[in-house]
């Protein structure tokens, strides 16, 4: 599976122009499912499997788009002026590369500081490119970029800069592999788009789909770092089952039918409580009359840097669970 | 036969249309009088139209030949403005903002009050008065009055609503008005209805709300569930040289630089089909345009495309200074190159254009 994350993780696909990333999906899932389409906002959006009486029509989501940003400027001199898709904080920019859609690289610099406390803002970096003039830059006001960071394997622990959420697009993968043939439920797996800039991918394809159940897949911070938030997830303890997060507040009966999987299948699991974020359980739960919904988290160190890091046993634990769901009829009680 | 030319030409009836529908008043939730215009002049343009529950206008233009694609032309009618919040003891009116105004503004300004336009002013302290350092403070809202003068609590009540009272003029190449954010774009749908290709069905959605949230909009697109939808809408010029003579990095976008395609805004990513489609009508008609820097900022595209299961849209806007200030000024070629760009893009419509996934 690490060489599946690795081709994922380094694909550069910020929000809205997710089509590198939706390629290599659309390679990995060749033949794995009944029907597939690209809606209109760019969802890739596969089926598998029949609704049984006993099953349910369910949605998953992971998101394919990763934060970045967008050229707003070339100036006189060839730099390249820009602002923030997503997420992106200034003090994690200074030094770091970027990799545009159309293939171009280029660092980030900054305007000379008053003092070296502070930390640029963003209308003060700039991305340099090589170029020396407006005429002889190869990015045009509009083109997108994601930050440039090769793939690190440390063994148990993995590091890259989009696990956010390309961890979670792999263990669909991965799910759609190992589909239990046994299974009762008509499943969609959405390879969503436009997360981190409000949900939206995941709006639309809860719509079109109106499913019975909904679970997104999507990482979580976690509380075990040096001086860290205090918050109760930790690296290595487990797929994290979300109870509620700043957006949502996930159906109790599917926290506890996911609590009672993960034991009746000895699946390592915590509960996770996010004060702030969200994902796309949100708008699939407010999609039509409304929808069961919840998600399973990937806990993961530095959210929104250029190294985020998750733990290997954990994202083999989130794959586990949703197979496990996924076998046998789904009660909310 | 008709006398209609195939290309929609900017000429006095037009600019005539455009100071009735910026003179009147429309702040968001009371749209009705520039509702009454805009159902006037399409009538006669459309095969169909209707209000819906929020006040919207929609209407419909159909294809006249089979396999076209629908599309939805979005305009907002409201306008930024003032709501009144208090009984007006002696003609001294408290008042709501609207939409984004920036309360630094308001002193001094006349106004316009409801649908009789009553005129007023909101009140400042003259300089003449003020202690020192008073005028480096920005005076809140919740201490500013509409003053209508005496007997002026007979001539409004609590809830009516205000506008700045600047009337539309045409200056050489500007125009100037209080509204043409978004009359611009009101007058620009009912230009293309009357000018509506036979090879699509042109849905024009006059909305409501847009100001305070891109409300109207929203029902619009579910109801319409067009193939494609674009948001014509006016948006900033601060193309202004800096004090200090270095480069103006941050425009948005650039007066006399043609219509303004939007890229990416808050609330939109558009969708890049619809732009390249965009630019290839406008090189092939040698139209000029811009990009709208992108940034925040948000259009009803942004409550458009995410109806139903997500419909492909984009926004194509107007340049103007000064906005939602009393006078937006914009220039005549800037739109009537938008006028001239939309006419091109829906004249080449064809479905092939949607036929390869958003990349």
């Amino acid at each position: 599976m690490k060489s599946l994350i690795q081709k994922l993780v380094e694909s550069i696909g910020p929000s809205g122009y997710e089509g590198a990333t939706r390629e290599i999906v659309r390679a990995e899932i060749a033949g794995l499912g009944d029907e597939q389409h690209i809606d209109a906002l760019g969802n890739l959006i596969v089926r598998k499997g029949h609704k049984a009486a006993n099953g349910l029509r369910i949605m998953l989501s992971a998101h394919m788009d990763e934060i970045g940003i967008i050229a707003t400027h070339i100036d006189e001199n060839g730099f390249v002026r820009f602002t923030t898709i997503g997420g992106v904080r200034p003090h994690t920019c200074f030094g770091g590369r970027v990799q545009f859609v159309n293939g171009v690289r280029g660092v980030i610099g900054g305007e000379r500081l008053e003092s070296q406390d502070k930390v640029h803002t963003f209308e003060q970096m700039y991305i340099d490119v090589g170029a020396s003039s407006r005429a002889d830059c190869p990015v045009k006001v509009g083109d997108m970029a994601g930050f440039e960071r090769p793939f690190l394997d440390l063994g148990n622990r993995l590091v890259a800069k989009s696990m956010d959420d390309r961890i979670s697009v792999a263990v669909l993968i991965e799910a759609l592999r190992q589909f239990p043939a046994n299974s009762p439920h008509e499943v969609y797996f959405v390879f969503s788009t436009q997360e981190e800039v409000g949900l939206r991918g995941a709006t639309t394809a809860a719509y079109a789909i109106d499913p019975d159940l909904g679970i997104s897949v999507d990482v979580t911070a976690t509380g075990d770092m040096p001086k860290g938030p205090k918050m109760e997830v930790g690296l290595g303890k487990g797929a994290a089952i979300k109870v509620r997060d700043g957006g949502m507040l996930s159906d109790p009966r599917l926290v506890r039918f996911l609590v009672n999987t993960a034991e009746q299948h000895n699946i390592p699991y915590q509960l996770e409580i996010l004060e702030g974020g969200t994902t796309d359980a949100r708008v699939i739960q407010i999609t039509r009359a409304g929808v069961p919904a919840g998600c399973i988290s990937i806990p993961c160190r530095y959210i929104h840097s250029p190294s985020e890091m998750v733990d290997y046993g954990d994202v083999q634990n989130v794959v586990r669970l949703l197979t496990a769901t996924l076998s046998g009829p789904i009660t909310l009680e | 036969m008709n006398d209609i030319p195939l290309l929609p030409i900017i000429g006095d009836a037009e600019i005539a249309l455009l100071e009735k529908l910026s003179n009147a008043n429309a702040v968001s939730g009371d749209e009705g009088e520039v509702r009454a215009i805009v159902l006037e002049q399409v009538r006669p343009l459309v095969d169909e139209v209707k209000v819906d529950a929020l006040g919207n206008v929609l209407a419909v233009r159909k294809a006249r030949q089979p396999g076209a694609l629908r599309v939805m032309l979005a305009a907002h009618m409201d306008e930024i403005g003032f709501m009144l919040t208090s009984d007006g003891e002696d003609g001294l009116f408290s008042f709501a903002l609207v939409g984004g105004i920036d309360e630094r503004i308001l002193p001094g300004k006349p106004v316009k009050v409801g649908k009789d336009h009553v005129p007023g002013v909101i009140g400042a302290k003259p300089i003449h008065l003020q202690e020192e350092g008073e005028d480096e403070r920005s005076i809140p809202v919740d201490s500013l009055k509409i003053d209508l003068g005496p007997g002026g609590e007979n001539k409004a009540k609590k809830g009516d609503r205000a506008t700045f009272a600047t009337t539309f003029q045409r200056v050489g190449p500007s125009l100037i008005g209080k509204a043409l954010d978004n009359r611009l774009g009101v007058a620009t749908i009912i230009e293309l209805l009357r000018h509506a290709p036979d090879s699509i069905e042109l849905i024009g959605a006059f909305t409501v709300q847009e100001e305070i949230g891109l409300r109207g909009a929203r029902v619009a697109a579910y109801a319409i569930n067009p193939d494609l939808a674009i948001a014509i809408d006016s948006t900033p010029a601060y193309d202004l040289p800096l004090w200090d003579g270095s480069e103006n990095t941050v425009y948005n976008t650039r007066l006399g630089a043609g219509p303004a395609i939007y890229l990416t805004d808050s609330s939109t990513l558009s969708d890049p089909r619809i732009i390249q489609h965009l630019v290839r009508s406008a090189e092939a008609e040698g139209i000029p345009y811009q990009f709208r820097q992108p940034g925040g900022g948000g259009t009803d595209a942004g409550a458009i495309h995410k109806q139903r299961a997500g419909i492909p849209s984009v926004s194509v806007s107007v340049p103007g200074r000064y906005a939602h200030t009393p006078a937006l000024v914009v220039r005549l070629e800037d739109w009537q190159n938008t006028l001239r760009l939309l006419h091109s893009a829906l004249r080449r419509l064809t479905p092939d254009v949607l036929a390869e996934p958003r990349p």
